[in-house]
């Protein structure tokens, strides 16, 4: 018997692809671009999220039927914020200089509408097993655009992974030159909306 | 005198706060379908990061940073570690209060603002200039013009994204680029055409 009905792999499968929470619901792109012009930001701002998301999920699930929903957003943005600071001070203590690049938008987890989205959209009219998948989920899918982005940001503005040189030197003897373009702001955008490109074209997503 | 008006210039178009920083892109996609409500979401935010941003500074100043509390006898205690938190609860109770006050004086303006205030309180853009304002150690009038130069900035930024995306209606756009994806090309050559401010320095 797997741990996981049928079910429970739905919300843990569909924001991947057909309701992925960047691409198709537009939720969370205030942070996903700028920790993208390294993979190795990209994959611990990934983790600070799913953490956060799945934690705050379980956590207002639980309490979904003893809060009073005109003060509910409060308690949510309380709740969330507290785990952020769990997060940060966690970061600042293992991964200190990761935390100074990732400077504010550690602390912008916060008022990530991903989090926010998911605590009013799911965890409030579900119980916490689901909600728990529903927020790995979630932040699986984030995670993947995130990942994806800083991998051409990194590869095309730097020629490295992971900062390894992955392009090489014969390359740039030859004339190769980086893409000045991709670590800068624009070319975040730009590749982020050939993403959303593709994936829609897959999915067959159309928006009005 | 001079290096305020740098400041604040440079955080409208250098450091433009959404084209360059990415922040409050989810209110600038979803409010930049119409000019005249992405001018009135731009005018809100403006409102609120020239209140919130000082207010925080304050906050930050006496309460929270390292040896803040000295005042009360305490130079050890070291509270910045609440700064997350604080800031959102002052953001949300000024958002509320600012919403409860045009409501009585000026209900025109409230009819204009008051969908997007309770928006606002979530909006990255104004939680960002804040720990932005911490991190880069700005004085208090140096955070009260940064607050109103990143304000100025978003609604520069949205309202031209409201207008452009206003003609692309009468466009020919291929299925799957239609909505967010051309949406997101666009602010990418936006945010390019702002990047060449980055040469004037004052």
């Amino acid at each position: 018997m797997s741990i996981l009905s049928k079910k429970d792999m739905g919300f843990l499968k569909d924001p991947l692809m057909d309701n992925n929470p960047i691409a198709t619901q537009v939720l969370g792109i205030c942070s996903a671009l700028a920790v993208t012009v390294q993979l190795q930001t990209a994959i611990v701002m990934s983790l600070a999220v799913i953490a956060v998301v799945s934690i705050s999920n379980v956590l207002i699930s639980l309490i979904r039927n003893k809060v009073p929903s005109n003060i509910r957003i409060i308690v949510e943005l309380a709740i969330i914020a507290t785990l952020v600071i769990l997060v940060d001070q966690v970061l600042k203590a293992y991964l200190y200089d990761i935390s100074k690049q990732l400077s504010v938008f550690v602390g912008l987890i916060i008022t990530n509408c991903i989090v926010l989205g998911r605590a009013e959209a799911f965890a409030l009219q579900n119980k916490p097993w689901p909600s728990f998948l529903d927020g790995v989920g979630n932040g699986l899918g984030y995670s993947m655009i995130l990942i994806v982005v800083a991998f051409g940001r990194e590869l095309l503005g730097s020629g490295t992974l992971f900062g390894i040189q992955v392009i090489p030197d014969a390359a740039y003897a030859a004339g190769y030159q980086n893409m000045g373009l991709m670590v800068l702001a624009p070319g975040a955008f730009i590749l982020l909306g050939l993403i959303i490109w593709v994936q829609r074209t897959l999915t067959g997503t159309v928006a009005d | 005198m001079e290096n305020l008006i740098s400041l604040f210039v440079e955080s409208i178009f250098v450091n433009n706060i959404l084209l360059a920083y990415f922040l409050g892109m989810c209110s600038f996609l979803a409010v930049s379908k119409r000019v005249d409500t992405a001018i009135g979401l731009g005018l809100a935010v403006i409102f609120v990061e020239v209140i919130t941003v000082p207010v925080n500074w304050a906050l930050n100043h006496y309460l929270l940073a390292p040896g803040a509390l000295s005042w009360a006898g305490l130079p050890d205690v070291d509270l910045s570690f609440l700064s997350f938190i604080s800031f959102i609860a002052v953001i949300a109770a000024l958002v509320q209060l600012v919403e409860m006050v045009i409501d009585r004086y000026s209900p025109s303006l409230y009819s204009a603002l008051g969908i997007f205030l309770p928006l606002i309180a979530v909006n990255c853009a104004i939680l960002g200039a804040s720990l932005f304002m911490v991190e880069r150690e700005y004085t208090l009038t140096e955070s009260a013009v940064f607050g109103l130069g990143s304000g100025v900035g978003f609604l520069l930024a949205i309202a031209a994204m409201a207008a452009i995306r206003e003609k692309l209606r009468y466009s020919h756009i291929p299925e799957g680029l239609r909505g967010l994806g051309i949406t997101m090309l666009i602010t990418g050559l936006m945010a390019m055409a702002f990047m060449s401010f980055s040469g004037i320095s004052l």
